[in-house]
């Protein structure tokens, strides 16, 4: 397969699995401050600053805008074109990115990913997200995963679908230990304390943020806290957005390119995964704290970023540098 | 009968679908029956269907103003053009004599220039000609074919004649809408297509394919064939897609391409993959900036060198152009004659060169009543329409034929003939052509029909698309179904 192919086959892939992080944590975001908003006095800032840290937004955000709203900061990550993180940004880079392997990817996964952009460009998108914002990014977030069933069900599991993998489990992995940070910047209001009534609402909408909620009611036998929450996604061996799973389909797909045994390594990439990958295998949730969360995420998300580096450069080495010999 | 097509109007010109007003050609009696049955607003939902279909696959074409280029889909008229089966035999077998002239042509001057020795065509026509390519004399091309694919323009005057109007043998384009109208029309009209018996062209790909094949470097049975495309920023890029997934093989870049030891590589993710054919859709000037335009930034370094030892080979061959010139067209009819001993089986146009004295004097004495064409521009540019020229317009055109009379051909302005349409609130008669796709490979093969461009707006003559022109599905008959 060609490298640029490949190459493109993996940024499709990522900016999918971001445009839907992003719609996610909107969603929640929204949802929690229809819940909070009479209860305490906390200002929109103190609501809506946590996301832009989370998206790395915050820069770019404060050119565009002098105060924060949440209005203004949902629009800014919905339709703003200027912003690269914003869900039309990324549906349009994915879009992009698609339109040059079209003879690689299936007709339907194209029209899918096409009829989004195209829609997302219509006043109606518009109209519909200042209805309802909830209704919109569910909906949003629906026509993502028609995507996701329609490339599992109608593209050749070869080499590109690999690639996409590679490109979703990656950016997955990333979104997750940003999703679970986003606790260390959102403060508890004056009076509450770890493990309260406001500590847990807010640690569920981490568990929604990840689509996590139900399958973790059903191990946690209701007992919500941040130790139990960090442990499922960072930790479960079958949720399929734990960091866990993530960076084990990562190293699945990884070998499946290079065709080498899952016990070995035959390039960088694979050496920095399968060392991630044991060392997810075994930590422990204690262990985590005691390095503390906001510290271990941080270190995981700097290590999947030496892995993405250590892929693109043994696979799309072709993309930068010229042949020596070829002139 | 009545409905949509009772006020139509044929007008004065040859009308695809009627022989008078309310009285369709027997061909067309099926349609006419469906139309009737049928109100503007039904016309109407059915071409936002095909038209959202379109916009969905993105087979639309890009057009940059501001900083966001905005894609447009081609205007797809959903009354179909029917052709007959006897009418498209008689196509048939003389584009297939054009190509087999064109290609011995080609052969010819790249070689001992019979033609040119025999005085059959003046020798200064080729050797000025803008395209031709006289670092390529003495080169053999495999199975000394130059034009494997060609996209012939032909048009019917008054009485229904066809006639060529062009013969485009660098990147004809297009072929990708006449396969989607297809689909288009079987989406909205199933029922009507199902009761005509229309020859099916989807096999176009796969024959284009197998004509890749025959050329082959070394008659290699397993050739790596690849697309090459300018980009994504392409007008045509649609197409380039489309044909390399129908055909399952890659599109390629430029930059996807290396050259090393005489031998064309692409850039895959498991090392070089040797390239033996490929199908390009960069025009010469762009193939390779060592041999050609040393500014392109589309093509590959040291191509030409590749494709000249041998070890690639490129459809259409470098140098056709010399066969795309329209003075060089002037004697096609002539080739025929010399290379085959055949008479020409549909006409030329008649023509008019400003580099012979008595026509150039009859051309600018004319000038308001001629269409007048440079020789080697296509897309419908560099071209003036007599009589809808300003003065002004006029006055550039005989000035440039007189600084330039060999860069000139000038023809009497042919009514094409019209074809109903669907124009906002009225079914109305435009002017059409047709676009065969022809094939050279182990033999000559034509997909039946070809893509019949329409000039959407009233009046014109013009039916490019980068002229705002749109298209039709064109169907041909089945022999066994000849509708009396």
């Amino acid at each position: 397969m060609l490298s640029r192919v490949a190459d493109a086959c993996f940024w499709l892939s990522r900016y999918v699995e971001r445009a839907e992080a992003i719609a996610r944590i909107l969603d929640v975001n929204n949802q929690l401050l229809l819940d909070f908003e009479d209860q305490n006095g906390a200002t929109p800032e103190q609501h809506w600053q946590p996301i832009l840290a989370t998206l790395e937004d915050q820069e770019l955000y404060t050119e565009f805008h002098d105060g924060i709203t949440g209005d203004q900061v949902m629009a800014f990550v919905t339709f703003e074109k200027k912003n690269p993180n914003s869900l039309i940004s990324c549906v349009t880079l994915a879009r992009e990115n698609a339109r040059t392997v079209r003879e690689q990817i299936s007709s339907e996964m194209w029209e899918q990913i096409n009829r989004l952009y195209l829609h997302m460009h219509t006043p109606a998108a518009r109209a519909a997200f200042f209805e309802s914002p909830i209704g919109f990014y569910r909906s949003f977030v629906d026509n993502l995963h028609w995507f996701q069933g329609v490339t599992d069900a109608t593209m050749t599991h070869g080499e590109g679908w690999q690639f996409l993998q590679v490109g979703k489990f990656l950016e997955r992995a990333d979104s997750t230990s940003r999703v679970l940070d986003i606790k260390y910047h959102i403060l508890l209001p004056r009076g509450e304390r770890v493990g309260g009534a406001v500590d847990i609402t807010q640690w569920m909408a981490v568990l929604r943020s990840c689509s996590a909620m139900e399958a973790f009611l059903k191990i946690s036998r209701g007992q919500v806290s941040g130790g139990r929450v960090a442990e499922f996604l960072i930790l479960h061996d079958s949720f399929p957005r734990s960091l866990r799973f993530c960076v084990d389909s990562l190293d699945t797909a990884l070998h499946n390119i290079s065709g080498c045994n899952r016990a070995h390594f035959s390039n960088e990439a694979e050496r920095l995964c399968g060392m991630l990958r044991s060392s997810l295998d075994y930590a422990t949730v204690d262990a985590i704290f005691q390095v503390g969360l906001h510290q271990y995420l941080g270190e995981t998300q700097k290590r999947l970023t030496e892995i993405c580096d250590a892929f693109v450069s043994e696979y799309g080495h072709w993309l930068e540098e010229d042949l020596v010999g070829s002139e | 009968m009545q409905g949509l097509l009772d006020q139509y109007e044929p007008g004065d010109f040859f009308d695809e679908m009627f022989e008078a007003q309310g009285n369709p050609r027997p061909h067309y009696s099926l349609l006419a029956e469906r139309f009737a049955t049928m109100d503007l607003a039904e016309l109407e939902r059915k071409r936002i269907l095909a038209e959202r279909s379109y916009l969905n696959q993105g087979i639309t074409f890009t057009v940059y103003s501001g900083e966001e280029g905005t894609e447009r889909i081609m205007p797809f008229d959903l009354i179909p053009r029917i052709i007959p089966a006897q009418e498209w035999q008689h196509i048939e077998r003389g584009l297939t004599q054009r190509l087999q002239a064109l290609n011995l042509f080609l052969h010819d001057i790249y070689h001992d220039q019979r033609i040119l020795k025999e005085g059959v065509i003046p020798q200064e026509i080729i050797l000025s000609a803008k395209h031709f390519r006289p670092e390529l004399m003495g080169f053999n091309v495999p199975r000394d074919l130059y034009i494997h694919v060609c996209g012939t323009d032909l048009i019917r005057g008054r009485d229904g004649t066809y006639y060529v109007l062009e013969d485009n043998g660098r990147c004809p384009s297009g072929v990708s809408y006449l396969l989607e109208n297809r689909q288009a029309m079987k989406r909205v009209f199933p029922k009507l297509f199902s009761r005509y018996s229309v020859r099916p062209v989807d096999r176009y790909p796969q024959e284009l394919l197998s004509a890749l094949r025959h050329i082959a470097p070394g008659g290699n049975p397993d050739p790596t064939v690849v697309v090459l495309t300018p980009g994504i920023f392409n007008s045509a890029y649609f197409e380039h897609s489309f044909l390399a997934r129908a055909m399952g093989i890659e599109i390629v870049v430029g930059p996807d391409l290396v050259v090393q030891n005489s031998r064309v590589f692409m850039k895959t993710t498991k090392g070089l993959k040797q390239v033996d054919v490929i199908y390009r859709r960069i025009d010469d000037d762009f193939l390779d900036p060592k041999f050609f335009r040393k500014d392109s930034v589309l093509g590959v370094p040291g191509l030409v060198e590749a494709y000249r030892a041998g070890h690639v080979s490129l459809a259409n061959a470098l140098g056709t152009g010399v066969a795309d010139d329209k003075v060089t067209y002037y004697y096609v009819p002539e080739m025929i004659r010399f290379y085959l001993g055949e008479e020409p089986i549909l006409p030329n146009v008649k023509t008019y060169l400003s580099a012979v004295e008595d026509d150039r004097r009859y051309i600018l004495e004319h000038l308001s009543e001629l269409v007048v064409k440079a020789a080697n521009e296509s897309g419908g540019y560099g071209m003036m329409i007599g009589p809808h020229a300003s003065q002004e317009e006029i006055a550039k055109f005989r000035a440039a034929i007189i600084a330039d009379p060999r860069g000139y051909v000038a023809q009497p302005v042919i009514n094409l003939s019209r074809s109903p349409c669907h124009c906002g609130d009225s079914i109305e008669g435009r002017h059409v052509d047709l676009r065969p796709y022809v094939l050279a490979g182990e033999k000559i093969t034509i997909v039946p029909g070809g893509l019949t461009r329409v000039a959407m707006r009233k009046g014109s003559l013009v039916v490019n698309s980068s002229q705002g022109g749109g298209s039709k599905d064109t169907w041909v008959l089945d022999e066994e179904d000849v509708v009396c």
